[in-house]
């Protein structure tokens, strides 16, 4: 388990590019500046993707990311802080 | 002048005018530089009326867009059935009409590039879709719209195709070469499809 600490979360899984990057991009505009978003996705590409957008976008950095299995699938949980 | 001299402080007023004047100079042509810099956008041409084209440059307006930048599509020619909402025959000419009835009268209708085999092709793909969970073309028109991409119909072939208005979705901006030349020339990306 992390140790990140976050304030809201996205449930991703499911969904594919470039949807989980399109709704974390809609939620963590409702945060705070300094507030962590998880999102919990069972896209592979996410991966890559979540690193593309922390490296393009300047308001948002890329905490941690980890893959968890969860039944049969693995999870890739990624948590972006909103920087202003 | 080498590099010493400019690291001495001015011993002359003539020296330290010549020095202003460098300055100033070199401060015009940063904001040259900087005016003509690219900017965090992306151009998209859509030419292309195949679903499976239409779809990756929607991928891509979409993920752009969510990733900040700023996005401009410019629907040109084939490219244009993607917009369109229904058939409207009346008022058209003989071309025209042939042209609309050979064309597909909405997003929907849309072939794939390959292996469509008379729309079997492209309802195959979409049901192969929908299976994997992956947004809908009309989904991703939706979206990009709610996020602010901006989609631009050529007005010219438009006329030349006798595609109306009324046919066309609603949101678009009419828009000839130089609207398109005028997101393209600032867009650090540009795309034809």
């Amino acid at each position: 388990m992390s140790e990140v600490t976050f304030d809201d979360e996205l449930d991703a899984r499911g969904l594919n590019c470039p949807m989980p990057l399109v709704k974390a991009r809609k939620q963590i505009g409702s945060l705070d500046p300094g507030q962590v978003l998880k999102v919990v996705s069972t896209d592979r590409g996410s991966i890559k993707d979540f690193q593309g957008w922390a490296k393009i976008a300047a308001n948002i950095e890329l905490l941690a990311q980890e893959t968890e299995a969860e039944d049969d699938q693995d999870l890739f949980l990624h948590y972006v802080k909103r920087v202003n | 002048m080498t590099v010493s001299e400019v690291d001495q402080p001015p011993q002359t007023t003539d020296d330290a005018q010549a020095l202003a004047a460098r300055c100033l100079a070199l401060e015009e042509r940063l904001d040259r530089l900087e005016a003509a810099q690219p900017e965090d956008k992306v151009a998209i041409v859509v030419f292309s009326g195949d679903l499976d084209k239409v779809l990756a440059s929607f991928v891509i307006a979409t993920g752009a867009a969510a990733l900040g930048q700023e996005v401009s599509m410019f629907f040109t020619f084939w490219g244009l059935s993607v917009l369109k909402k229904q058939r409207k025959l009346e008022g058209k000419n003989l071309f025209e009409k042939m042209m609309a009835t050979m064309s597909p009268s909405s997003s929907k209708q849309l072939p794939v590039s390959q292996m469509n085999y008379f729309g079997i092709g492209a309802k195959m793909l979409r049901k192969m879709m929908a299976d994997k969970n992956v947004a809908s073309l009309e989904e991703m028109i939706e979206m990009s719209q709610e996020m602010g991409v901006k989609m631009l119909a050529c007005e010219m072939s438009r006329d030349v195709m006798g595609i109306s208005e009324e046919e066309l979705i609603s949101g678009l901006e009419p828009a000839g070469v130089a609207a398109f030349l005028g997101e393209s020339l600032r867009s650090r990306t540009n795309l034809f499809i």
